[in-house]
């Protein structure tokens, strides 16, 4: 039995569709506190320390930091490739949306709740913020796609 | 979003392609907050950064034509020639801050290079729309003054300065500026150095504006300063009140708005404590202090002028400025009583920078967690005291 896409209605903050894997936080993210070299984030006691937000469509309650350094981290990211997809955020703030638009990496918000109950990480997602949706492609929907949509 | 004539002609382009680009990502903001309109604003600071993506964008803007409207004063880098000549700095580094600075003047930013526009050089009046980033900055003029800014980047405060405008939501709005968590300050709070900790326990404190009651009636500019500077630091809070004192709070029920607070949360003296053990180095031996995250004030540099006068430093000590400050002290002999000492007083510089390289792998002493917080990337350790202490321990080279 073919399993389906599920679709859910977010909302555009940044432009743009891309899809890639999902990896989730439960914590507020800076971006100043990640590796550029390596997109890990290295903020102790940080519930994603050591991994990388690097080509990933990360999924997080909100940004954190001060007015500079939360942009700052987020271009050394982008210009080493290591910076994520696109962002999934609950509560956007001002210093990540502007960093997100002139970044262009996609951001959206206001994803209906129940995209939070079933998603998992590694999940693979499309995000269209134009459109304000984004969509779980079961594994076999998408096998042999890479990168940008 | 609804655009008047002249804000639609910015956007097309008709003011050039810089401000057609700042006004565009100003509108992508404001329908991000459902902002129905822009509203013009009279003033506005910018955190410059003197960072990688902090130049990229200024001369970003400035290669499409834009210029500010409303000239914005600005943040620090690190004083090019007193780091030139008496600091190691790598050529790029330099370069990069001589590229930032041509690129904020040509834009038509004011150099003030100070953290703390709000004490001089830019002071808003209650109730001013105003555009400004900078953490501590954001949190003083809208508790201590009643302006209305939002937690600004470097990024949107600079595309407000171009515009002259900003997108109406947020802090700007008098529904979002109330209360909403009771903090009852149950721990004894002595002096400005308990507000930092104060400021700091903003994860107990939770996501909201909080209102402060049981601190002392009279707290000092610094003690505000302070408060604001860490709450917005480790969180994510462009506004506060304190009943009695700042001006949106005289009375509990002005800091609420009329409405009941969603939550309580009571500050202990182990809360404070508790705080201070986990952002603090271990006592021990230091090799320098570090004072000015924000910019300290004359009342500051005096008092550290008090206590070195006619003695030797055991450790490096730097006190950061602004350079009226720095005049000041020039002129009432405060920077001569700290250089005698052995102490530095360098303006238009600020700890986030790369001109403190001989510091790395020391441990310093510093009366900020602020200042502690964002070096940690810069190598740098501190043992955080009070400003007496600190001052004690840079005489003795030690905390014990």
């Amino acid at each position: 039995m073919k399993e389906e896409n599920i679709t859910f209605s977010c909302h555009k903050i940044s432009e743009g569709k891309v899809e890639g894997e999902a990896l989730i936080s439960q914590e507020d993210i800076l971006f100043y506190l990640c590796d550029p070299k390596t997109g890990r984030i290295i903020e102790k006691g940080h519930d994603l320390e050591g991994q990388s937000v690097a080509g990933k469509i990360l999924v997080f309650p909100a940004g954190k930091g001060s007015s500079s350094v939360q942009v700052d981290g987020l271009y050394q990211l982008l210009t080493r490739n290591n910076a994520p997809k696109a962002m999934i955020i609950e509560r956007p703030d001002t210093i990540l949306v502007t960093s997100a638009i002139i970044m262009e990496i996609p951001l959206v918000d206001r994803v209906e709740e129940k995209f939070y109950r079933t998603v998992k990480n590694g999940d693979y997602l499309r995000v269209d913020a134009d459109a304000g949706t984004v969509m779980i492609v079961p594994q076999r929907n998408h096998s042999g796609q890479k990168g940008n949509a | 979003m609804y655009l008047t004539d002249e804000e639609k002609a910015m956007l097309a382009g008709e003011y050039g392609a810089g401000t057609a680009l700042a006004m565009k990502i100003q509108v992508a903001v404001g329908e991000c907050f459902d902002a129905p309109r822009m509203v013009e604003i009279s003033k506005a600071h910018v955190a410059l950064s003197n960072q990688e993506a902090d130049l990229w964008f200024v001369e970003k803007l400035l290669k499409a034509g834009a210029r500010c409207r409303i000239a914005p004063t600005v943040n620090p880098g690190f004083h090019l020639e007193f780091c030139r000549e008496h600091l190691s700095i790598s050529t790029e580094d330099g370069e990069l801050m001589e590229r930032t600075r041509k690129a904020y003047q040509e834009i038509g930013a004011i150099l003030t290079f100070s953290c703390t526009p709000y004490l001089e050089a830019n002071v808003p009046r209650f109730g001013e729309i105003i555009s400004y980033s900078e953490t501590s900055a954001t949190a003083y003029v809208n508790s201590v003054i009643g302006a209305r800014t939002n937690r600004e980047s470097v990024q949107s405060s600079l595309c407000a300065a171009i515009t002259g405008r900003v997108p109406e939501y947020g802090y700007l709005l008098e529904e979002n500026r109330t209360g909403n968590i009771l903090v009852q300050v149950e721990a004894d709070i002595k002096n400005d150095f308990d507000y930092q900790l104060l400021g700091y326990c903003a994860k107990k404190i939770g996501y909201g504006v909080p209102v402060f009651v049981g601190l002392p009636a009279h707290p000092s500019q610094e003690a505000l300063m302070n408060l604001g500077a860490q709450l917005n630091t480790i969180g994510a809070y462009a506004i506060y009140h304190v009943v009695g004192v700042t001006p949106e709070a005289q009375t509990i029920e002005d800091a609420f708005g009329g409405k009941d607070p969603a939550r309580t949360v009571v500050i202990t003296n182990e809360d404070l404590a508790e705080v201070h053990q986990n952002i603090s180095h271990p006592e021990g031996k230091i090799a320098f202090a570090m004072f000015g995250c924000p910019h300290f004030t004359i009342n500051q540099v005096r008092e550290i002028a008090q206590m070195v006068h006619g003695k030797k430093l055991a450790a490096e000590m730097w006190i950061l400025t602004s350079s009226l400050t720095k005049e000041l002290a020039d002129r009432m002999g405060l920077t001569e009583t700290i250089e005698n000492s052995g102490g530095h007083i360098l303006d238009n510089t600020c700890i986030d920078q790369p001109c403190w390289h001989h510091l790395e792998g020391k441990v310093g002493v510093t009366d900020s967690p602020k200042c502690a917080y964002y070096t940690k990337r810069r190598g740098l350790e501190f043992i955080i005291r009070d400003l007496r202490s600190c001052v004690d321990a840079a005489l003795k080279g030690e905390v014990s």
